[in-house]
């Protein structure tokens, strides 16, 4: 999976293209992991590219969202959702779990 | 009739995913409804690998795409363990974040995405899923 990490100040983005489904969610994970396990748990994931996410793709996001929230020490926040992907996330209630940005700079911003 | 034969790999999803979304397409579903359908065949193909064969390449999902005047019915069938759909548990909604649990997502997606959801098992045919999305149907996900 090709990927792109931007470091801020405040949060670090993460960028993925393409489709998330049970043959990549592990490595979508492994990416997330490598963050939190450097102690980075302000995380802004830019999903404009992303234009397929199933099921094994938003227990990646819970999990990581549940590392981040932990202690209070930060936040996975969500930029550029597909209205599809958004809608099936908000359908089965995964989408109260996250902030979700319309664009980048307004997610980056609320760090 | 639209019918092809997948090894149950989790990296066949999307070559499946793609055999479906052109069915749905060719059916004329609406942007929304094609989504729909490749979500709900991506879950169900998840839930025959993981659950039905109890992991990679363990057998095959043959998968069926019959379109009709009103309706785009897709079979999948395998020869996994049998699926009872009443034992997977409904997510729950609003749970505290550190509770929740994963699981049950993809078939309660499955009966959200879909008009028509039948599971039969028999020991001649194995399970055998069948989806149908209606050309006129109850849209779940936005244009």
């Amino acid at each position: 999976m090709e990927f792109k990490t931007t470091e801020y100040k405040r949060c670090d983005l993460i960028k993925t293209s393409g489709r998330i489904d049970g043959s990549n969610a592990p490595q979508l994970e492994e990416i997330f992991n490598t963050l939190t396990e450097a102690g980075k748990f302000k995380i802004v994931y830019n999903m404009s590219d992303i234009n397929f996410m199933s099921s094994a793709g938003w227990w990646v996001l819970i999990r990581t969202q549940k590392k981040c929230r932990r202690y209070k020490r930060g936040e996975l926040a969500l930029a550029c959702v597909d209205p599809k992907i958004r809608g099936a996330l908000d359908l089965v209630g995964m989408g109260s779990y996250f902030k979700i940005f319309e664009d980048v700079t307004a997610a980056v911003g609320s760090f | 009739m639209r019918k092809a034969t997948f090894s149950g790999r989790f990296d066949n999803l999307a070559e499946i995913s793609e055999f479906v979304v052109g069915a749905a397409k060719e059916a004329g579903l609406n942007s929304s409804a094609v989504y729909a359908v490749e979500l709900a065949v991506d879950e169900a193909c998840t839930n025959i690998i993981e659950h039905a064969y109890g992991g990679e390449g363990k057998g095959d999902i043959q998968c069926c795409c019959d379109i009709s005047k009103d309706s785009l019915t897709i079979t999948l069938r395998d020869r996994g363990r049998p699926f009872d759909p009443n034992k997977v548990p409904v997510p729950k909604s609003k749970a505290n974040l550190k509770n929740l649990k994963s699981g049950g997502a993809g078939l309660y997606l499955m009966r959200k995405m879909m008009d028509e959801v039948r599971f039969e098992f028999t020991k001649e045919s194995g399970n055998i899923l069948t989806l149908v999305k209606c050309k006129v149907s109850k849209s779940c996900v936005p244009d």
